[in-house]
């Protein structure tokens, strides 16, 4: 073979390999990658053109094409903020998913730096048990969590809520934060230590602000899981305007046996809202807590 | 500045003893280097001189005071860590500022103490960078500097060249022996590489297994090293020891080789121990030796014969030619040789 033959299979060889491997990034990576998206974003897709679509096309499939909208109405959306207590409900809704959330980061905090750091006798069993706290399903701990909050007096306020979230949030959180500390190196402490720190000096000014990726995902999961919950708010709270989202439009938008679905996908599409934003602001630092550890 | 004493001390974790009763005295202003194998107990003793371990029995003091239940930032030291433990989040600055910043100093106060560690290191120019933008070397200067700016009684370093490459261990080495000659602090040093602890220290403290083989100067623990494990842990290349007994004619090895004996020994020696540095080359008279390996540094030829069934290492000044097969007359420097006994492995007077 002559030396030009040999370079122009040697270039085809390379222009096959390349195709081959864009071929295969293709299969391998963006087809799976459209199908995972397609799939989670078509709920929000479906609430979305069902809150814009005027009842006639809501409920007639056949003359109109469910998956798009031929008119679109504001109506739903209206009903919803003008005619129901919905920004109450969300107002409530916003103030118990961060004040739980607080409570919860707080405890969770000092319960964690004290497990993981200060090795105190059977700390590894209080981490368990912590942990085995976590496993007790809240269809189960409603029942007692009601008469507490019932003889305390809180039945019916949001307080009854802000205290009975960090139940589930604080085992979490707990969890979370206790393998986020594990990630900062225990000399940074020993460090801190001999420099003449206190042991609050070193969470503060040491480890929480190298756990700061660690906390913002626990505070994350905490707010979406407080701003999801449904069945202590559907048990502790009475009064139509002191509900929150989640239950009040499952309970107030229904009427008799008559589902308003373009109130209802209003509702949960502006009630997913707030959830998207914090998570969009905070995403970098969500996936880094989840991926890897302290860098120096 | 000030003195250490370390009294009998021992360190159990659980059931496992760590220590078993080790003392050492370091004068004021001296460089003392800890130094033995991985597992040894020379960082456990570090910590605890730091206060970040609990003393299971015996007694730490510094200048004289007691320290045993003094909590670390009470004991006036600062420590070199061996992954340096820059505090990531701050800057050079800051890292070198923290202790003085918990302690309440004034700004201006604290500023000047900062400028001058960083003119003694040549950090000025890095003072607004973090952790993560400076070298390796870099790092290290950051981490001594945090040290120097707290003037410590005493400063502790442990392993703090390991995860530096060979030359810039080299450098750093170099610059630690002449920070502690400009500064004149006590220190102690732990490491695992007795070329560090033999370039550095003004004493050096083998440890093994949790207990102290031997303390002294440098030289001294290479010349007169107490036992066998000393023997063979100080000195690059490490010294031939070849197990035997003594007859008539010499020192015979298990391998069958022959070798002469110096004239007065005390006690029945087990083990013959020669430096592959005082191995000499004699054409005429010596021991017939076959050239196993040579290997050429340019100072100096490192040669592995065989004897026998015994193998040494020698390394001549000279430049030797021979090669594999060959067979060289050599004769160990009798005035350099060491005897150990049979058993304990103790050196035998001479």
């Amino acid at each position: 073979m002559t030396e030009p033959a040999q370079s122009n299979a040697a270039t085809a060889q390379a222009e096959a390999m390349t195709w081959d491997s864009r071929q295969r990034r293709v299969v391998m990576l963006y087809v799976p990658l459209a199908c995972f998206v397609l799939i989670l974003l078509f709920p929000f897709y479906w609430m979305t053109v069902t809150a814009f679509k005027p009842n006639a096309e809501l409920y007639d499939y056949n003359t109109y094409n469910p998956f798009w909208i031929g008119s679109p109405t504001l109506d739903h959306v209206k009903h919803l903020l003008l005619d129901t207590a919905y920004p109450r409900w969300l107002m409530t809704t916003m103030g118990v998913a961060v004040a739980s959330t607080c409570i919860s980061l707080f405890a969770s905090t000092l319960a964690a730096y004290a497990i993981q750091r200060l090795r105190f006798r059977g700390s590894q069993y209080v981490g368990l048990g912590i942990y085995l706290a976590y496993l007790v399903p809240p269809s189960i701990l409603f029942i007692p969590l009601a008469t507490i909050v019932y003889q305390l007096g809180l039945f019916d306020t949001p307080f009854a809520l802000i205290l009975t979230f960090p139940t589930f949030l604080i085992p979490f959180c707990t969890w979370l934060l206790i393998g986020y500390f594990k990630s900062i190196p225990y000399e940074l402490e020993e460090c801190a230590l001999i420099d003449g720190a206190t042991r609050l000096q070193i969470l503060r000014r040491i480890t929480l602000p190298l756990a700061v990726p660690g906390l913002i995902s626990a505070g994350i999961f905490s707010f979406t899981l407080s701003w999801n919950e449904f069945i202590y708010s559907l048990a502790f709270i009475q009064s139509s305007e002191k509900k929150t989202v989640p239950v009040a439009i499952l309970t107030e938008l229904v009427t008799g046996d008559v589902y308003q679905w373009g109130a209802l996908m209003a509702g949960s599409l502006l009630g997913s809202l707030p959830v998207a934003i914090f998570y969009s602001f905070f995403v970098d630092y969500y996936v880094s807590s989840l991926t890897g550890a302290v860098k120096e | 500045m000030a003195t250490v004493g370390i009294n009998n001390v021992r360190k159990a974790f659980g059931a496992t003893q760590i220590l078993h009763g080790v003392s050492v005295d370091i004068a004021d202003g001296e460089f003392v280097v800890l130094v033995g194998p991985s597992g040894c107990g020379k960082s456990t003793l570090l910590r605890m001189l730091a206060g970040l371990e609990n003393i299971t029995a015996g007694e730490i003091s510094i200048s004289g005071r007691v320290v045993n239940n003094v909590a670390p930032k009470d004991r006036d030291i600062a420590m070199v860590f061996q992954n340096y433990a820059l505090y990531p989040h701050m800057t050079v600055r800051d890292n070198m500022a923290f202790s003085m910043m918990l302690a309440g100093a004034p700004k201006d106060v604290i500023d000047a103490e900062v400028a001058k560690a960083a003119g003694i290191l040549g950090l000025g120019d890095l003072l607004h960078r973090f952790p993560r933008q400076l070298s390796g070397g870099q790092r290290q200067r950051v981490a001594m500097g945090r040290a120097i700016v707290r003037q410590p009684q005493v400063f502790l370093f442990d392993e703090p060249l390991s995860n530096l490459d060979a030359k810039l261990r080299v450098q750093m080495r170099a610059e630690i022996k002449e920070l502690h000659q400009r500064l004149k602090v006590t220190t102690v040093y732990v490491t695992h590489d007795q070329i560090e602890a033999m370039t550095m220290a003004d004493k050096i403290v083998v440890m093994n297994g949790g207990n102290i083989e031997q303390i002294g100067a440098p030289l001294e623990l290479y010349d007169r090293p107490a036992n066998l494990f000393v023997a063979g842990f100080i000195g690059s290349p490490a010294m031939n020891l070849l197990p035997g007994k003594p007859t008539r004619g010499g020192f015979e090895t298990e391998g069958g080789a022959v070798l002469p004996m110096p004239a007065a020994v005390r006690g029945t020696p087990g083990w013959y121990g020669v430096r592959p540095e005082h191995m000499l080359l004699k054409p005429d008279g010596g021991i017939p030796a076959v050239v196993v390996l040579v290997e050429p540094t340019g100072s100096e030829t490192q040669v592995l014969v065989r004897i026998g069934d015994s193998t040494l290492v020698c390394a001549f000044r000279e430049r030797v030619t021979a090669r594999p097969g060959d067979v060289l007359g050599i004769m160990p420097d009798l005035a350099l040789v060491h005897l150990f006994e049979a058993g304990s492995g103790r050196r035998l007077p001479a």
